[in-house]
């Protein structure tokens, strides 16, 4: 494999400071790199105060662990970015348009544009959807689109997740914790605000409430549990819309409602943000063990007495081997090539591909259809002789689980590091709203960060942190 | 509001009164035991039943000792009235319910917990001791006063006093039934440096020695002091006044409510029946009976406000 120049956003390939840098670069030669580093441990109390923590599943209560923060600022120019959210948009459209057709009539596989079978036999597909018509037609209320850059105009799509994107309330408080700590880094610098999103998260979903609501919407977030290991998230959400967190045993159907136990007794709710994977959601026609959802939801769901955000089924279009087809998908609903580009993806359930990837398997990232948070997944270029014997076997034992990419070579954003700055691979969750008032894409988003050094691995499980993002005003 | 959200406030705010009010009964017994001369282990005897803690205490333990008993009260893990376990509680709850709750109520008790956590996180020297003690009450304190100071005067602020008061009366009913015969009027030794021992426990324990002095004057006696406790509404750990406040939150909740529900019944009735007379009568009553009696009472309004307002099904 040939050695690729990695693309640094600050100094660019050839250790020139880009652009959109020129200000923060300035402010970084005057500050006192003991005060930066009393900030850094700053910003780790203030985060621990405000309990921005996540469970780590199977761990004990008192393992609530922070997502490491690191204080320099990814920064983004106006222009990239507008280029950045056209292309959001269109993908978020596509995907949304797939999802109706898909539960009603089809016609992209009748156009012999995706194998039946992609679909049928898929795990993520829903058949308690098919005919039914979410109030506002939205599939995909909230959605977060993970993107990758490799050089200066590169961008790739990772990942779509049309099911339930988290990350949201770690951008908001990145920022507010930025804006604590360094305010005059916001007097010098021009950045697009990132704090009306619960607002418009709000609007949003209250735009999406069933056609028979008659005053205002009553908007509850459901979560699993204080427990579950994004329950910071849902409280905070819930928190910021002013509205209620409920949980399965909160609500009960009544008079053909899903209605919440107050104090005064049950009120129903018009707008559900659940937060409750599709499989517990209700335990009379999903998982019947289920504690965390509401037995007869699906039924006032179809009965049009609810809109369930995002809604179940989703799942279908942020499926990993749909990916591979999301070219196709883009320009089928659209009309229109698609303004982002996908990674190049084998699926490894058709032969010619899957010999392809057994024969480069070193020099590939090797992923399962339906996995998620980094796990099960095979990394080439980084794995030991013993591993890539193992993951052959596992490939062909079942081809069909796992699609293949090549390795990219991610860009890089300097981390304040014990030695100085030091560059770490980095990605991009923006944020995406969809309602039948249109749709909004808060500027900026999450930026992961792998904090190991030339780790390419950003999830926060295994080692990932995160930074503010900036979209810089014109 | 929810009906789990109401649920978890009161909790919350009890756990926080309760692990403030452990904190003070282990500091009274402390200082008992450094400034009188022959004082014994056995007085903790009645800290740990003042603070309820003495039945699980003695499953685990041979004898009673100033320091395993110290160690019980604030930090053991099986011990569920711990402070430690109290304030983990307390957070617990403050994370249920933290859309109902100001960033810095949530702050304060969050900050409480971490501190508090680290603290405890080995057994306390004694020389620690006063720092510590003086930690949870502060804590204690910055989370009621962030609460008083940010909070709307709403439902939610409504279940939150709840908590506080119910269980503040609670504990002032629990000092009182143990230390009930120091108060007899028919005891003997009146007067006697025992006496003024356990008086000092029981005016110690809630906090107002001063007042109580400023109040009643030097030659105030233990019937003052059942007085106090039980029936002035001019002290803010007595029975008059907590079963005060609880009728007028649950007032409130009425109006907000629309509707009049048993629990509103039960404290008028607590308040008129057993608050309203002269202490003569607490005492015609008998004093034991009559904690005892306050006790039951208590814990029937708590069970109720929990089925009126819906706390769990």
């Amino acid at each position: 494999m040939t050695e690729t120049p990695i693309f640094d956003e600050m100094w660019g390939n050839d250790g020139q400071l880009r652009a959109p840098y020129a200000r923060f670069q300035t402010w970084l030669d005057s500050e006192d790199p003991k005060r930066l580093r009393a900030k850094q441990r700053e910003a780790d109390d203030l985060f621990r105060l405000s309990g921005i923590t996540f469970n780590v599943y199977g761990r004990s209560e008192a393992e609530e662990r922070l997502i490491p923060f690191d204080i320099i600022p990814r920064i983004i120019s106006a222009t990239e970015w507008q280029r950045l959210s056209r292309g959001i948009e269109q993908r978020v459209r596509a995907i949304n348009a797939f999802l109706f057709d898909i539960y009603n009539g089809q016609e992209i596989i009748k156009a012999g544009r995706i194998p039946r079978a992609m679909i049928a036999q898929n795990e993520a597909f829903l058949p308690h959807m098919l005919g039914l018509r979410p109030p506002g037609g939205v599939y995909t209320h909230i959605v977060g689109i993970d993107l990758v850059r490799t050089g200066p105009d590169q961008f790739y799509v990772l990942e779509d997740n049309a099911r339930t994107p988290s990350g949201v309330s770690y951008m908001l408080e990145n920022r507010e914790t930025m804006l604590q700590m360094f305010p005059e880094l916001f007097s010098r610098n021009a950045v697009q605000p990132v704090q009306t999103y619960p607002m418009d998260l709000l609007h949003s979903l209250a735009a999406c409430a069933p056609e028979s609501t008659r005053s205002q919407p009553t908007v509850a977030v459901l979560t699993p549990g204080i427990y579950n290991s994004a329950y910071f998230e849902h409280a905070f959400l819930a928190d910021q819309m002013g509205v209620e967190l409920v949980e399965g045993h909160d609500l009960q159907v009544v008079d053909g409602r899903v209605a919440m136990r107050t104090t005064a007794g049950y009120k129903p709710i018009d707008v559900l943000y659940r937060r409750v994977d599709d499989d517990f959601l209700d335990p009379l026609n999903f998982n019947p063990d289920s504690q965390l959802g509401v037995p007869g939801i699906m039924d006032v769901y179809r009965a049009g007495g609810i809109t369930i955000a995002n809604a179940p089924g989703t799942g279908i279009a942020d499926d990993k081997a749909i990916y591979s087809y999301m070219p196709e998908i883009v320009e089928f609903y659209t009309g229109e090539r698609p303004l982002l580009e996908n990674v190049p993806t084998w699926r490894c359930s058709e032969p010619q591909a899957l010999a392809y990837v057994l024969e480069h398997l070193d020099q590939l990232v090797v992923k399962e259809v339906h996995g998620s948070g980094g796990y099960g997944m095979l990394i080439g270029p980084a794995a030991s002789r013993k591993e890539l014997a193992a993951f052959r076997a596992k490939l062909k034992a079942r081809p069909a689980n796992y699609i293949a990419q090549p390795t990219l070579c991610l860009s890089t954003v300097p981390i304040f590091a014990r030695s100085g700055l030091a560059p770490r691979h980095v990605d991009l969750r923006p944020f995406v709203l969809v309602s039948p008032a249109g749709i909004k894409i808060t500027p900026g988003g999450l930026t992961r960060v792998a904090l190991k050094k030339g780790s390419l691995v950003v999830n926060s499980s295994q080692g990932g942190g995160t930074k503010d993002t900036w979209v810089l005003e014109d | 509001m929810l009906g789990k959200t109401a649920n978890g406030l009161f909790w919350m705010y009890r756990y926080l009164e309760r692990a403030e009010n452990t904190s003070r009964l282990i500091e009274t017994g402390q200082r008992i035991a450094l400034t009188r001369l022959g004082a014994s282990d056995e007085q903790w005897r009645s800290v740990l039943q003042t603070a309820a803690c003495a039945q699980g205490y003695d499953a685990q333990h041979e004898a009673v000792t100033k320091d395993a008993a110290i160690d019980w009260m604030l930090r053991a893990g099986d011990n569920p009235s711990s402070v430690l376990n109290m304030v983990g509680a307390a957070r617990q709850n403050a994370r249920m319910v933290r859309t109902a709750l100001t960033h810095e109520v949530w702050e304060a008790m969050n900050g409480t917990y971490m501190r508090l956590r680290a603290m405890l996180a080995r057994k306390v020297a004694e020389r620690d001791l006063p720092a510590v003690l003086g930690e949870i009450r502060q804590g204690a304190a910055l989370v009621r006063g962030t609460t008083h100071g940010t909070m709307l005067r709403n439902d939610i602020y409504n279940f939150a006093r709840l908590g506080t008061f119910l269980e503040r009366a609670d504990n002032t009913a629990r000092i009182l039934d143990v230390k009930y015969y120091v108060l007899l009027p028919s005891l003997m030794h009146v007067g006697s440096s025992i006496d003024n021992v356990q008086w000092e426990t029981i005016l110690r324990s809630v906090s107002a020695r001063g007042g109580f002095r400023m109040e009643y004057g030097p030659d105030a006696g233990p019937r003052d002091i059942a007085k106090f406790l039980v029936l002035d509404r001019r002290m803010p750990r007595s029975l008059a006044f907590c079963t005060r406040k609880l009728r007028e939150n649950l007032g409130y909740l009425g109006t907000s409510h629309g509707a009049r529900l048993p629990s509103h019944g039960m404290v008028n009735h607590i308040e008129t029946t057993y608050l309203s007379h002269g202490i003569e009568a607490v005492f015609d009553y008998g004093l034991h009976e009559f904690i005892q009696k306050q006790l039951a009472l208590l814990a029937e309004l708590g069970r109720q406000i929990e089925i009126d307002y819906r706390f769990f099904e």
